[in-house]
């Protein structure tokens, strides 16, 4: 038996004096998966999200991914844990503007060290299968909304990570470039790649994922 | 106004760095500022201040042992006296006493400095000029008295050496005369003294006066004395000022920068401009208020026992800092702080309302990006590449980071060397370099030599005496100096020329030179006892006090009263001194080791550099903090992407601390080479201000340990200023960072 890449077990994480964001949430995802999360605004979904990334910590219950216990890590072993196993994508791309886009794909692969050649061969690969390999020497802020997606989407891959997590990937998108990072996904996951989806798009959650998981008030409900 | 008060205070206390920062670097302005001032207010006419509050006199007269002192002279206002006066000698040079029961009076109110005055016959109040024994020590005359000091204190009026009380008289021995101090109606000239004492002596009878003193000839010696070093100090307090100035400027026009989008809000909100600037102002204000009063109270604690110094420098009391400075300083601060904060407040509230919310939302133009592809392909970390690369991503920031780092590393190169020109011009003057020095009113001038050369642990030695003499057509005297052996090592500098060689060659100083139209080259002819004498003059050396010095054998007659002796290294000055007055014991000569004193002059540069020097580091420091504050807030959201992206707090903290590390070494090779010219040109000004001819070695201080050391000012102001800065982006969490807009 395969062992999960995700493994949630009783988390809870809390904000202030109000209800838990989360509140004993359990989950887990197997190598291959594709899980979209839905669920309103202040479900718990970027939560959920952030806690599976390693930028933030559950008050209650364990985080397993890829075999790491993820909940335990400190700064530097999350920033570590991270490079290694996570590719993160934004709603918002967060790509930075004072980098090319080469440089924005290439940055995960330069802080986590190792060959530079090889690195810059992998993200030209990269981006030559993403279909923009002619942006490469370009800015950011020259890119269509579709394009600045597929950019996130190649440098959150560049370090071969096991997971892929993306918070609302088509939400900043019209339909056209929404359309697109849709057929990239599932392209991803044709290949074999595990992904956990953060999303309102039920449009994208159906192309994609193997299963759906719901968010209302902090609790997760298993619904496909 | 409820609502604007409301907004005054959420803005100082949401954003708790500016504030801290700008509290700090009021608080180091002010406290630079009372420093600086005080010196100032200290450095003004002295002596005349204090001649002022000690009712000064201005003439003291020496009366025979028989003289009365007339009953009522015409012109005097006040009168002092009679005090017995004793010559008494002790193991060593006669110490002139005068025996007082008190140290008030109408006349020369003697300051008493430390202990109490004199009041049984076995007690003595010493002079804490140049004579400096501490209270508790014991003196014994040549006949077998012993006297305890049980205080020291000054008079500016140099009235006597020490103080004893009249009951002690009788057992010191016999009287010389007696002192008599007057105060006159009118003093300020030459010759309203003269006539003042033209009265004294009319109203005497013949020879009765056997003495008399000008005060103008006192202030005129305390006051050269002084001349020399107070440019110095004014430097000093000018640059502490200026600094104080720049730097409170740079800070508060950044600090109201940063909040041109809250302006816009509050612009949106129905705030006028009028009400925007006066919130601003207020929110500057409070914490440099704050900052004030804590500024206030470091600097007159600092300054006090650095102006405690200035007192024995000045000849002078009452060197505390007025009231009025500390009131002048913290308020000039909180002026420069209120104006700055109002221009700019004032420009920011002219924006557009919508432009003033758009600052730091909207992407703004990204700048320096080839620098960014330079740096990537550096052979250095990507952290490092990518901190290196973000000064010219805000080329305004950068300018204002590179100008606290330069204007610290200029203030501290400038300030050391001004310290070290200072110390050794000090040097040059005392010309006292010496180890040991013997002393004795009746030496062997051609025994002792031999014999100081030949006792175990002498690296170099050589004897001098003392002349008056006149030149003629000047009626000033001045000292001509013969000394035997050589004395080159003892402080001597040339300006110009070279030292004498041959009898009948002579090296003067500047006074003497100017005053006599001397130039190097010329023969002048001087008389000594009525005596001529031909002197060559062959160099300049750099002396303050007009004074001449030749070889022994150009002027015999004077005779050795004084040997100055360098020892080698290891010898022990105590245990040499001892055994060379053993040798010389046939001699009547005293060999007593040399330069256990601090010296006063040393103690105030050393002070006031250290604390000038630190508080300019911290205040460019703060400043460097302040515009990295800023940086990092105005993109804490891509340090977000960064740390999400597997950024480590190690890597933030390298990223951050590269971004000013370029700047830090830029700031350095401007700031050096700019602090270097500064002292090059403002030491030779100021040292021709007073009629002083600076020799090269003099101004030549930076040596290669020193160079090395300043050029490090500047990255260690940066990195300074980044450490806090570094450390908050590296804590900050990444989910927080993320959702900053």
């Amino acid at each position: 038996m395969t062992d999960p890449v995700i493994d949630l077990r009783g988390v809870t994480r809390r904000y202030d004096e109000g209800p838990p964001a989360l509140h004993d949430v359990s989950l887990t995802v197997k190598p291959g998966e594709c899980v979209a999360v839905l669920g309103p605004s202040g479900s718990g979904k970027s939560t959920l999200l952030n806690l599976i990334a390693g930028l933030d910590r559950p008050d209650e219950g364990t985080v397993t991914v890829a075999g790491t216990r993820v909940d335990t890590l400190g700064e530097a072993a999350s920033a570590r844990y991270r490079r290694a196993h996570i590719g993160l994508v934004f709603q918002f791309f967060n790509l930075l503007d004072d980098l090319t886009v080469l440089d924005n794909v290439l940055l995960p692969a330069q802080l986590a060290g190792g060959s530079r050649k090889a690195a810059r061969d992998h993200a030209a690969g990269l981006l030559s299968s993403l279909g923009i390999a002619r942006h490469a020497d370009a800015y950011p802020g020259r890119l269509s909304g579709g394009e600045r997606q597929r950019v996130a989407v190649a440098r959150a891959l560049v370090n071969r990570p096991a997971l892929l997590l993306a918070d609302e990937p088509t939400g900043a998108l019209d339909t056209a470039s929404g359309e697109d990072v849709r057929h990239l996904l599932n392209g991803l996951h044709d290949s074999g790649q595990t992904i956990v989806l953060v999303t309102h798009d039920l449009r994208l959650a159906e192309a994609c994922a193997t299963r759906t998981i719901g968010m209302r008030d902090g609790h997760a409900e298993e619904e496909r | 106004m409820s609502g604007l008060r409301q907004v005054i205070r959420s803005g100082v206390r949401r954003r708790r760095v500016q504030t801290v920062v700008i509290g700090l670097v009021a608080a180091a302005a002010v406290t630079a500022s009372v420093l600086g001032a005080g010196l100032l207010v200290a450095s003004r006419a002295p002596f005349d201040n204090s001649f002022a509050a000690q009712h000064g006199a201005h003439l003291t007269v020496q009366l025979a042992p028989d003289a009365k002192p007339p009953a009522d002279v015409p012109g005097v206002v006040a009168a002092s006296g009679p005090y017995a006066v004793l010559d008494v000698p002790l193991q060593g040079p006669p110490l002139t006493l005068v025996a007082r029961a008190d140290p008030g009076g109408d006349v020369d109110r003697v300051e008493v400095t430390d202990g109490r005055w004199a009041t049984a016959p076995n007690e003595i109040v010493v002079g804490d000029g140049s004579f400096r024994l501490p209270v508790g020590e014991h003196l014994t005359t040549e006949n077998g008295v012993t006297l305890t000091v049980v205080g020291t204190a000054r008079s500016v009026s140099q009235t006597a050496t020490a103080w004893v009380a009249p009951s002690a008289v009788e057992s010191l021995g016999t009287i010389q005369g007696y002192q008599m101090l007057y105060r006159f109606g009118a003093a300020s000239t030459a010759a309203d003294v003269e006539a003042g004492r033209a009265a004294v002596e009319a109203a005497l009878p013949k020879g009765a006066v056997t003495g008399a003193r000008s005060w103008l000839d006192v202030r005129q010696q305390a006051v050269e004395e002084a001349a020399v070093f107070v440019p110095f100090l004014v430097a000093f307090a000018l640059l502490g000022i200026v600094m104080a100035v720049l730097v409170v400027g740079t800070v508060i026009a950044g600090a109201v920068a940063a909040g041109t989008r809250r302006i816009g809000i509050l612009k949106a909100l129905g705030c006028t401009p009028a009400g925007i600037v006066r919130a601003f102002v207020a929110q500057a204000l409070i914490p440099a208020s704050v900052g004030g009063v804590a500024g206030a109270v470091a600097g007159n604690l600092i300054a006090l026992p650095v102006l405690a110094e200035t007192e024995q420098l000045y000849g002078s009391s009452n060197a505390t800092i007025a009231w009025w400075v500390t009131l002048v300083a913290a308020g000039g601060v909180l002026v420069v702080v209120a104006a700055t904060a109002w221009a700019a407040a004032l420009r920011a509230g002219r924006l557009r309302t919508v432009d003033a919310i758009a600052v730091g939302r909207a992407a703004g133009p990204v700048r320096g990006r080839w620098a960014g592809r330079w740096a990537a392909r550096l052979p250095v970390s990507r952290p490092v590449a990518l901190g290196l690369a973000r000064p010219f991503a805000r080329p305004v920031r950068t300018t204002a980071i590179l100008l606290a780092v330069a204007t610290g590393a200029t203030a501290v190169t400038f300030a050391t060397g001004l310290a070290a020109s200072l110390v050794r011009i000090q040097a040059a003057v005392e010309q006292d370099n010496a180890d040991v020095i013997v002393m004795g009113m009746r030496g062997d001038a051609a025994g002792a030599l031999p014999a100081i050369t030949a006792q175990a642990g002498t690296r170099a030695a050589y004897g001098m005496g003392q002349a008056p003499a006149i030149v003629s057509g000047n009626t000033d005297p001045f000292s001509v100096t013969t000394i035997t052996g050589d004395a080159t090592w003892d402080g001597f500098e040339m300006v110009s020329g070279r030292w004498f060689t041959a009898t009948g060659e002579a090296v003067a100083g500047a006074p003497f030179l100017n005053a006599t139209g001397t130039r190097i080259g010329d023969t002048v002819q001087i008389k000594i006892q009525d005596q001529p004498v031909r002197l060559r003059i062959v160099g300049e050396v750099f002396e303050t006090n007009g004074g001449v010095f030749t070889s022994t054998s150009t002027i015999p007659d004077v005779p050795v009263g004084e040997w100055h002796i360098a020892l080698t290294d290891g010898t022990d000055k105590n245990a040499y001194a001892q055994s060379l007055t053993t040798a010389l014991a046939g001699q009547n000569l005293t060999a007593q080791p040399n330069g256990a004193e601090i010296d006063p002059l040393l103690a105030v540069v050393q002070g006031l550099t250290l604390t000038l020097t630190l508080l300019l580091l911290a205040v460019a420091a703060l400043g460097v903090l302040n515009m990295l504050v800023l940086d990092l807030r105005d993109r804490v959201h891509d340090l977000g992407v960064h740390k999400a992206l597997g950024m480590t707090p190690r890597q933030t903290i390298a990223m951050v601390i590269a971004s000013v590390a370029g700047l830090g070494v830029l700031g350095s090779l401007l700031g050096v080479p700019l602090g270097i010219a500064m002292q090059r040109l403002v030491v030779p000004a100021m040292a021709a201000s007073g009629g002083l001819h600076l020799p090269e070695s003099l101004l030549d201080v930076y040596g290669p340990v020193l160079l090395g050391g300043l050029a490090l000012g500047g990255p260690v102001i940066a990195l300074l200023g980044a450490l806090l800065p570094a450390g908050w982006a590296a804590r900050t969490r990444t989910a927080v960072a993320l959702r900053t807009e």
